[in-house]
């Protein structure tokens, strides 16, 4: 009998304790069509019974613009580095959203699905990989809105500011990815870690909307270099990557060798810690949530 | 011999109950410190106990399951059967990797597809077509796989005109239906199957168990089934796994198994015996023995519906002289419906001090299935006196027909089931 078993090669073995980096890639692959169903169900579940549907995607940036151009812009003065203030903003608010967005939704994952996910195995990271991609076509479509408002400011220049594109576009790509990777680790980490104590979940409702301020979505980083902040504003991972977004797009802000890699590194050391932490998790959490 | 597709090896898993409070974090760091720098055994997981529900814990650590292991062969149907809290669910949501064990593992050949529950993952927003590439998925089959199947799942769900329509507008028939209807067109070596046929009415539970019959004995595919539902469980499987308390009680054909679960609930509560010091009564008599079986059988056979029921009384009558004696009991059944009154005042019996034993019998066909209990046990004297009472000395379930295949599976209707004669007049 025990010969027989030592030939078999099995398909799959269950047991409590395994590596600490154990991610099945493979299993993983398998499910992609999973992976972006999931986001097909976001973004129709999103529109379904609204009258303006995907425009709602436009809403929020267009009136967070027109505040943030009110309050900062007209009554507190702060500069916006001699670019139109509405484009200003849509930048940072842009990118900043896409990056919180990725994290508060995946840092609710396994609170919002225990219910799924105490049902059937999937591989549990499609989850919040899927929350990172369905906020990418709703960046997608704010991004267009961004593009509009840079056709207007293009044919209808206000005096004193301009602005123009230039070849950081290139990293683009890079930029949505390093986004994209440090809201999934940030999320994953407090995902896992409210699933037994809940208190994190408090912090990071309001404490993501504080985040905000510590980067250059409402200034630029020489105004706040002028005013002696500049080093604790760096501290932000986001920071490097607004400021190369303003410079690929509007031609304005920072982007160094030095900015980038701070940012990769952070991004890729939070990234391992979460992965690390969410596999850790996700074998037994439905026992404690 | 065919091979084993799921070898289960000293396969066990903890749970903590009570609240997961500020306790827990002190501890936690505590286990930590132990186990991961120290390399030290668990403290928490060695003062576990067996799962007995019913009896109040000193750890609040428990085993749900403990040393499980068995194996199963590739076409083999297996009937998980066992109490509430008998660790069936945790043992499907270990094998579904929903949790993984504390200790043990299980190797698996093949794909595994689970259905603890019908419709994970439906969005209420999203047509029923969205819905089963959805949920389909979610059971891990692939896009393509889905749309080749996607008219015959339409087809055995039976909502073909819904289809377009979102799932929250449909009745809960039309969506358990559409559930079903996904998860039989999965195409795993392995299916998993949990009590989901309590829902749905009578035409489409057989509808289900005809289409787990196809998978298992049709395809050859292994189907692991539990239910609470014995004539299910015994239409379906081949094999079955008697679980108590988290151990594995039986393990082999379906018939032995069912027959060792029957037997579970009912034995220890079916008879009563007493020591004269500690037997309830009183001065003049006392409740030493009381045994409750079916008629000409033994009391390690389950009563089942249709059965006569034979009950034994022992008193100790502890006062000289001839007493002229009755007895009579109050039936409840589960629900607290009082059932009926039996009695022999109508003839005393002359009894002497010493042991007075009384035999009655229920009639056949008279109850259905469900527990029952007697409640009150009056030794009644000389027309019309109460000597003696006792309150639920005991109580016996009668389990339902396994031979009825697919009968009405709802909730009992009626306090008495008896049996009719029917004739045709015209």
């Amino acid at each position: 009998m025990k010969k027989i078993n030592q030939s078999q090669d099995w398909d799959l073995i269950i047991k409590g304790h395994t590596a600490l980096f154990d991610i099945n890639f493979k299993d993983l692959w398998n499910y992609r069509d999973l992976l972006f169903l999931f986001v097909k169900r976001d973004f129709v579940s999103f529109y379904k019974q609204t009258i303006l549907g995907p425009f709602w995607f436009f809403i929020q940036p267009i009136f967070t613009t027109v505040v943030f151009t009110f309050v900062f812009g007209k009554l507190a003065g702060i500069s916006a580095d001699g670019l139109p203030h509405q484009l200003f903003y849509l930048v940072g608010i842009t990118s900043w959203y896409y990056f919180s967005d990725c994290l508060t939704k995946t840092s609710t994952v396994f609170k919002d699905n225990a219910n799924i996910f105490g049902k059937v195995y999937f591989p549990r990271l499609i989850m919040p990989l899927s929350i990172v991609v369905s906020n990418l076509v709703r960046f997608a479509v704010q991004l267009l809105l961004l593009i509009i408002m840079m056709l207007y400011y293009y044919f209808y220049p206000i005096a004193g500011a301009s602005f123009r594109v230039t070849s950081g576009l290139f990293l683009f790509p890079l930029l949505i990815f390093l986004m994209a990777m440090l809201g999934l680790g940030l999320g994953l980490i407090i995902t896992a870690v409210t699933t037994k104590y809940r208190d994190l979940t408090f912090l990071v409702s309001f404490g993501v909307q504080l985040l905000m301020y510590t980067t250059t979505v409402i200034y630029p980083l020489s105004y706040a270099r002028e005013k002696g902040y500049g080093h604790w504003v760096e501290l932000n991972p986001m920071t490097g990557i607004i400021e190369a977004f303003r410079f690929a797009f509007l031609g304005k802000g920072e982007l160094t060798l030095y900015s980038i890699s701070y940012s990769v590194m952070v991004t890729i050391i939070i990234l391992f810690f979460g992965i690390i932490i969410f596999n850790k998790t996700e074998k037994n959490f439905v026992d404690t949530i | 011999m065919s091979k084993p597709i799921i070898q289960v090896e000293n396969l066990s898993k903890a749970y903590q109950i009570g609240q997961i409070g500020t306790g827990t974090i002190s501890r936690d760091i505590e286990r930590f410190w132990l186990t991961k720098i120290r390399g030290k055994e668990d403290p928490f997981l060695k003062i576990g106990q067996i799962n007995d529900r019913s009896v109040k814990a000193d750890s609040d650590i428990v085993w749900s399951l403990k040393d499980v292991n068995f194996n199963i062969n590739q076409g083999d149907a297996i009937g998980v059967i066992g109490k509430n809290g008998a660790g069936k669910s945790t043992l499907l949501k270990l094998l579904s990797r929903v949790t993984s064990p504390t200790t043990g593992e299980i190797k698996v050949k093949g794909r595994i597809a689970s259905l603890l529950e019908v419709g994970t993952g439906f969005h209420p927003e999203l047509s029923g077509r969205e819905n089963i590439y959805l949920n389909g998925a979610i059971l891990g089959m692939r896009k393509n796989e889905i749309s080749r199947k996607l008219d015959e799942i339409i087809d055995f769900s039976g909502v073909e005109r819904y289809i377009d329509t979102p799932v929250k507008r449909y009745s809960s028939g039309m969506y358990v239906r559409l559930a079903f209807a996904v998860a039989a067109h999965l195409e795993s070596e392995i299916l998993i199957v949990d009590e989901v046929l309590a829902v749905g009415d009578a035409e489409f539970q057989k509808k289900c168990l005809g289409k787990m019959g196809d998978i298992s004995k049709g395809q050859g595919r292994t189907v692991i089934f539990v239910s609470h539902n014995m004539a299910a469980v015994q239409s379906l499987c081949n094999n079955g796994l008697v679980l108590n308390n988290g151990i594995v009680q039986y393990e082999g054909p379906i018939a032995g198994a069912v027959n060792k679960y029957l037997n579970q609930f009912t034995q220890d509560l079916r008879t009563v015996q007493y020591k004269p010091e500690n037997a309830p009564g009183n001065d003049f008599a006392k409740f030493i023995y009381g045994k409750i079986v079916s008629q000409n059988k033994s009391i390690d056979d389950v009563i089942t519906e249709g059965d006569a029921i034979e009950i034994e009384f022992e008193f100790l009558i502890l006062e000289d002289g001839i007493h002229q004696l009755g007895i009579t009991f109050h039936l409840y059944d589960e629900l607290g419906v009082f059932v009926f009154v039996g009695s022999s005042c109508d003839e005393f019996r002359e009894v002497k001090r010493g042991i007075y034993k009384e035999r009655v019998v229920i009639p056949a066909n008279l109850m259905p299935e469900g527990t029952f209990t007697i409640t009150k046990l009056l030794l009644v004297k000389n027309r019309g006196s109460l000597v003696c009472a006792i309150n639920s000395p005991f109580s016996f379930e009668i389990m339902p027909k396994t031979d009825e295949n697919f009968g009405w599976k709802g909730a009992k209707e009626g306090a008495v089931k008896p049996k009719l004669d029917w004739q045709i007049i015209k």
